[in-house]
């Protein structure tokens, strides 16, 4: 294997710079291509929809929009930064007229620009995630070591999977409010709604790939454990984990995928102030740049999803000793 | 020298959809320390069940193996294996191969730098002392299997076994690695057992050639002494008068006595069911 990617890297070498400037050209030409043909094509199908709330955006209108998004999400920020200073102000003025004073702190509570609410979608499907793959991977490691376990859990599975968030979310939403009664919550249960909804939808992926791929461990490398009298816990750490990492991580990153697709709706239903939200509040605004704004948003989603995709991909060429496995 | 492993009166039947299918029967056989005992037949006559039953991965249907005075139930260190295809953690490299092989067996016997010294003494052994950093897919597949040796013998094993350990490996790589391996056992005086389809590799490093008959129901057939003086010279043997009788003997074993008289087919079929992988008659 690594005498292949030697010999690909020493024919790269052995490349020209104008054959490389070739690829570069080459690589960088075409996809540049293909992203002027949509604009095009989408410019000219705007301009031919109209909606109730004006016509459809085009790219132009949609990098206004943009550009307006962030300009709002500065203004926002400067005028938290002006609130602190005069509470500042204000508390230290009391506080020289009556020393005895204790100074109160509030928190600015102006609304959440685009930019938080992207910030507050990642970490909720972080969270989600996270809570998913806990669950996942130790479940998966048990259902790929024994096969009766296997047969029992895997009908659930094939149940549950196919489940749409939207029918999961009143479900979760109910037992949240039942179960979740602090008097003063550290998180809001809007987020709680979508992380659980996004982890209960992003579960499987990892569950069905960490178990096969556990259970299609090389019989040899069983051997091996058993003539070493390995126990349970090495057998798992040094045998069943390394060899089912690739497996896992393929698994987790068909995860992260749903968990990003799934949290948008999720979000939309469960007014947690995410991407999801903004979506929805633009809709329900309805006004004429309202559409343009939405459009962003896709725009973003879809970016942070491959970029999300790209992430994991990275973390498993560092993690997993199968290069090969990576490549795709 | 008394004997160190015992194997008596072993039976091993397999289940298939038609019934059982008889492997094996009536095996007996005694193994003295320090002997280097190699297994020869035809494929599919139950060489490698032979080894798993005394390795402990399959259990005998009948009879059983006694090794230093207890019987073997479970595979265990003290049998180490080398397996036909080295069967090497993929995702560690040859050092830390051998070292979890050393961490389990001694890890509480041993020092962090005993446990050291150990790997790399057993490493260096098989010449692997150079490349010990490397990982199985980094290295060819004659180093794979050295590291594997490396392995076993790390474990001081009470008894080698070892699976057509240099089957899938070209003529020169092969005759270099039983060159060092016949040095290897000529200083620690392992007890090995050896299971190979090569009648040189057979002759050259054998003190007993068992000689299997064909299945179903195989059993020993013939056990061939093969009284020549260690060390022994690959060159000077090849026209060595005694070597060439009996480099012979069993030649005419595995063609005349014992002629594989099944079809290609019927003998992969047979070959199947003998059971080398669990997976019985699909």
């Amino acid at each position: 294997m690594s005498a292949i990617m030697m010999k690909i890297r020493l024919n790269y070498q052995r490349v020209s710079l104008s054959q490389w400037g070739q690829k570069l050209f080459k690589s960088l030409a075409m996809p540049m291509l293909g992203i002027a043909a949509f604009l095009l094509l989408w410019s000219l199908a705007a301009r031919n929809i109209d909606t109730s709330l004006g016509q459809f955006p085009g790219p132009v209108a949609v990098a206004e929009q943009s550009v307006n998004l962030w300009d709002e999400h500065l203004a926002e920020r400067e005028k938290a930064e002006k609130f602190y200073e005069r509470q500042e102000k204000r508390n230290a003025d009391r506080v020289a007229k009556d020393p005895g004073y204790v100074p109160k702190v509030r928190q600015y509570t102006g609304k959440e620009t685009f930019i938080d609410q992207i910030f507050t979608s990642l970490v909720t499907v972080a969270c989600g995630f996270a809570l998913a793959m806990l669950i996942a991977i130790p479940g998966g490691i048990a259902t790929g070591l024994s096969k009766s376990l296997n047969q029992a859990i895997n009908p659930l599975v094939q149940l549950f999977k196919p489940v749409s968030p939207l029918a999961w979310l009143p479900l979760v939403t109910m037992v949240v409010s039942a179960l979740y009664v602090a008097p003063d919550p550290v998180v809001p249960k809007s987020f709680l709604n979508s992380m659980i909804t996004v982890t209960l939808c992003c579960l499987w992926p990892t569950m069905i790939n960490t178990a096969v791929g556990v259970a299609s461990i090389d019989n040899d490398l069983l051997n091996v454990s058993r003539v070493l009298r390995l126990g349970a816990l090495t057998h798992v750490s040094k045998i069943v984990l390394p060899s089912s990492v690739p497996m896992i991580f393929t698994g987790m990153r068909l995860s992260l995928g749903i968990a990003w697709m799934v949290l948008i709706a999720a979000e939309m239903l469960a007014q947690n102030p995410g991407l999801g939200k903004f979506v929805w509040d633009e809709f329900q605004n309805g006004s004429s740049s309202s559409l343009s704004r939405i459009m962003v948003a896709v725009l973003v989603i879809g970016f942070i999803g491959y970029l999300l995709d790209r992430g994991m991909l990275a973390i498993q060429r560092h993690v997993s000793w199968d290069k090969s496995s990576t490549v795709r | 020298m008394g004997t160190i492993l015992d194997i008596s009166a072993v039976d091993m039947a397999f289940p298939t959809p038609k019934g059982e299918f008889i492997a094996l029967q009536d095996v007996n056989l005694k193994i003295a320390k320090g002997e280097f005992i190699s297994l020869i037949g035809h494929s599919g006559c139950g060489k490698s069940t032979v080894l798993n039953i005394v390795a402990g991965l399959h259990q005998a249907t009948r009879g059983g193996v006694i090794l230093n005075g207890c019987e073997v139930r479970e595979p265990g260190p003290e049998r180490a294996v080398v397996f036909q295809n080295h069967s090497l953690l993929p995702w560690l490299t040859a050092y830390e191969n051998v070292e979890l092989a050393v961490k389990t067996v001694f890890g509480r016997r041993k020092s962090r730098t005993e446990i050291r010294e150990w790997v790399e003494h057993n490493l260096s052994l098989v010449h692997m002392d150079h490349a010990m950093h490397k990982r199985p897919d980094e290295i060819s597949g004659g180093m794979k299997q050295r590291v594997g040796i490396a392995r076993a013998l790390a474990m001081q094993p009470d008894v080698l076994l070892m699976d057509e350990p240099f089957g899938a490996l070209d003529a020169l790589t092969r005759a270099h690695l039983q060159d060092r391996l016949m040095d290897i056992q000529q200083t620690l005086n392992n007890t090995v057992i050896m299971i190979t389809h090569d009648v040189d590799e057979a002759v050259l490093l054998s003190d007993r050639i068992v000689m299997m008959t064909n299945g179903p129901a195989a059993t020993i057939g013939e056990v061939l002494d093969i009284p020549l003086a260690r060390p022994r010279d690959r060159l000077a043997l090849a026209e060595d008068p005694e070597y060439v009788h009996l480099r012979s003997e069993v030649l005419r074993f595995l063609y005349e006595k014992q002629r594989k008289v099944e079809g290609i087919n019927a003998g992969k079929a047979s070959d199947r069911a003998g059971g080398k992988r669990k997976s019985v008659a699909a």
